[in-house]
């Protein structure tokens, strides 16, 4: 690498980690939101597997790419085990049973010993490279390009634009519901195992309600159908607060302001400015 | 391959929607279903195609029940619809709702079966592109039985496909939904332009407060005192 590069790489190497992993965690919420679900679970699938990951390292010296597996297995399963009695479900009160749920593990961290409680835990081995976080969501884009050209793709969008409809041309779509909010689930998960390797503490604040909202910014500025919108999303907001430093007193007031201007001027996002007219099925 | 309802009631909350009702669907047919509003013409429909539960009775598709399976297993066995109040999905194109129709079959539809269904349905000159909510109210009822036939069905329900349109458009649904059900497709017609009805049905079922009170030819039924008291009235004419 070019020493310019290095030291770029050497200043910012935090920065590009956490936005690695926040681009996971928006991909996590974005499968969900496009199958029309506003489950808002994904701070509490990526606190599991934080957790799942860290204990396994720390207590039982896993290494890294084990933890990381056992980890998402254990946020899938949470997420469609989850994914049964929300089925019925749909909008705002699918958001608030799944915010409980999120709160429920945030009680449960705080208040459980093998977590830490309150303080979290700390010492976690900090083996998740930016190759390692960068090479996972490549993996993950891979996948979901590879899911877009399937069929599952074309139900998940008819499932999102009417269900009813959808299920007269035949699309199961509690298997679909379920399906992407397990996929979700597992994404999510992988994000918040590589976020516990590429910290040193985990707290159960780290996965509280703020930081589910925080993922639903991201989302919604970035277009809430859009996986890469998504992407964009997270990192615009990860950048954002280092570019504007001098505004670091008014931080949440910039991130509303954002938030108002996308909603305002791109309601579907700012991937809906590259994206207009009709949505195509390949 | 027939589709047959035998002594079907639905009931919502204390009251009957559906009662006793029995009837067949044959392939190469088409077979009226008319009535007052609230007889129960598009609760039959939801019975048939699983949206509402059956409170007494049976539906065989070719002697194989179907009542008591979810929705997306009848509309794979075979039974299509369309519905009273469009719902396309408005932010796809043509070409995607189409494909949404042949969800359930294998591989992918070419483009000429695309544009051969949008023939069948009588939009032959649409834009595969145009987004489905883009479309002429009239083209966008037809998108939906392209929609429908997509699926290669071998039931069709059409709720009110003519409902909005103009007389002649009215006038050329006549000879696409004949020419579905010269396919071989069992074709049932929900409607209450009754010029439609007796130019496209073989046979017409009439129901009210949830009963059938009537069937026979067009002819038939537009004599029928029952019937003209219950329903017809002046427009008793337009059958016979």
């Amino acid at each position: 690498m070019p020493g310019a590069l290095v030291d770029f790489y050497a200043k910012h190497s935090r920065l590009i980690d956490q936005i690695g992993v926040n681009a996971l965690l928006a991909l996590s919420l974005s499968v969900s939101l496009q199958a029309g679900q506003l489950a808002l679970a994904q701070a509490a699938f990526m606190g599991i597997a934080a957790y799942v990951s860290a204990i396994l390292a720390m207590q039982a010296h896993w290494p890294l790419i084990a933890t990381i597996l056992a980890a998402v297995l254990v946020s899938t399963v949470v997420a469609a085990l989850l994914a049964l009695p929300v089925r019925r479900l749909r909008g705002v009160f699918l958001a608030i049973a799944t915010i409980g749920f999120g709160e429920i593990v945030r009680v449960f961290a705080n208040n459980l010993s093998i977590t830490g409680g309150a303080e979290g835990l700390s010492g976690i081995p900090n083996d998740a490279t930016t190759p390692v976080i960068y090479g996972s969501l490549a993996v993950v884009a891979f996948v979901l390009f590879a899911l877009s050209r399937t069929k599952f793709a074309l139900a998940v969008t008819l499932v999102r634009e009417d269900e009813h409809a959808a299920r007269g041309v035949g699309v199961d779509v509690g298997m679909v519901r379920t399906l992407s909010l397990a996929l979700g689930g597992a994404i999510a998960g992988l994000g918040g195992a590589l976020y516990a390797h590429a910290s040193f503490f985990l707290t159960p604040t780290d996965f509280g309600f703020a930081r589910m909202e925080q993922i639903l910014v991201w989302c919604v500025i970035g277009g809430v159908t859009s996986p890469l919108g998504a992407v964009i999303g997270a990192a615009l907001l990860s950048i954002l607060p280092e570019v504007i430093r001098f505004l670091s007193d008014w931080r949440e007031v910039t991130n509303g302001v954002i938030l108002l201007l996308v909603i305002l001027f791109a309601p579907g996002g700012l991937s809906s400015l590259w994206r207009r007219g009709a949505i195509r099925v390949r | 391959m027939s589709l047959t309802l035998d002594d079907v009631g639905v009931r919502y909350g204390g009251v009957d929607a559906l009662r006793g009702v029995s009837l067949t669907l044959e392939p190469g047919r088409v077979l009226g279903l008319i009535g007052p509003n609230g007889a129960g013409k598009t609760t039959l429909v939801n019975a048939a195609t699983g949206l509402a539960p059956l409170a007494s009775g049976t539906i065989a598709l070719d002697g194989e029940r179907v009542d008591g399976l979810p929705s997306h297993r009848i509309a794979r066995a075979g039974i299509a619809r369309t519905y009273q109040n469009i719902r396309l999905f408005g932010a796809l194109d043509v070409r995607g709702n189409l494909a949404a129709g042949a969800y359930a079959r294998p591989g992918r539809l070419g483009t000429v079966e695309l544009l051969r269904l949008l023939e069948r349905a009588g939009i032959a000159g649409a834009d595969l592109d145009a987004a489905a909510s883009s479309l002429p109210y009239g083209d966008q009822r037809r998108l939906e039985i392209g929609r429908a036939l997509a699926a290669s069905p071998r039931v069709i329900m059409l709720d009110e496909p003519a409902a909005g349109m103009n007389p002649s458009e009215t006038g050329r649904l006549v000879a696409t939904i004949r020419a579905i059900a010269a396919d071989g497709i069992a074709v049932l017609l929900i409607e209450h332009d009754m010029t439609l009805v007796r130019a496209a049905c073989d046979d017409v079922v009439v129901l009210n407060f949830g009963e059938v009170i009537a069937r026979g030819t067009p002819a038939q039924v537009g004599r029928d005192p029952v019937v003209v008291e219950a329903y017809l009235g002046s427009g008793a004419e337009a059958l016979s």
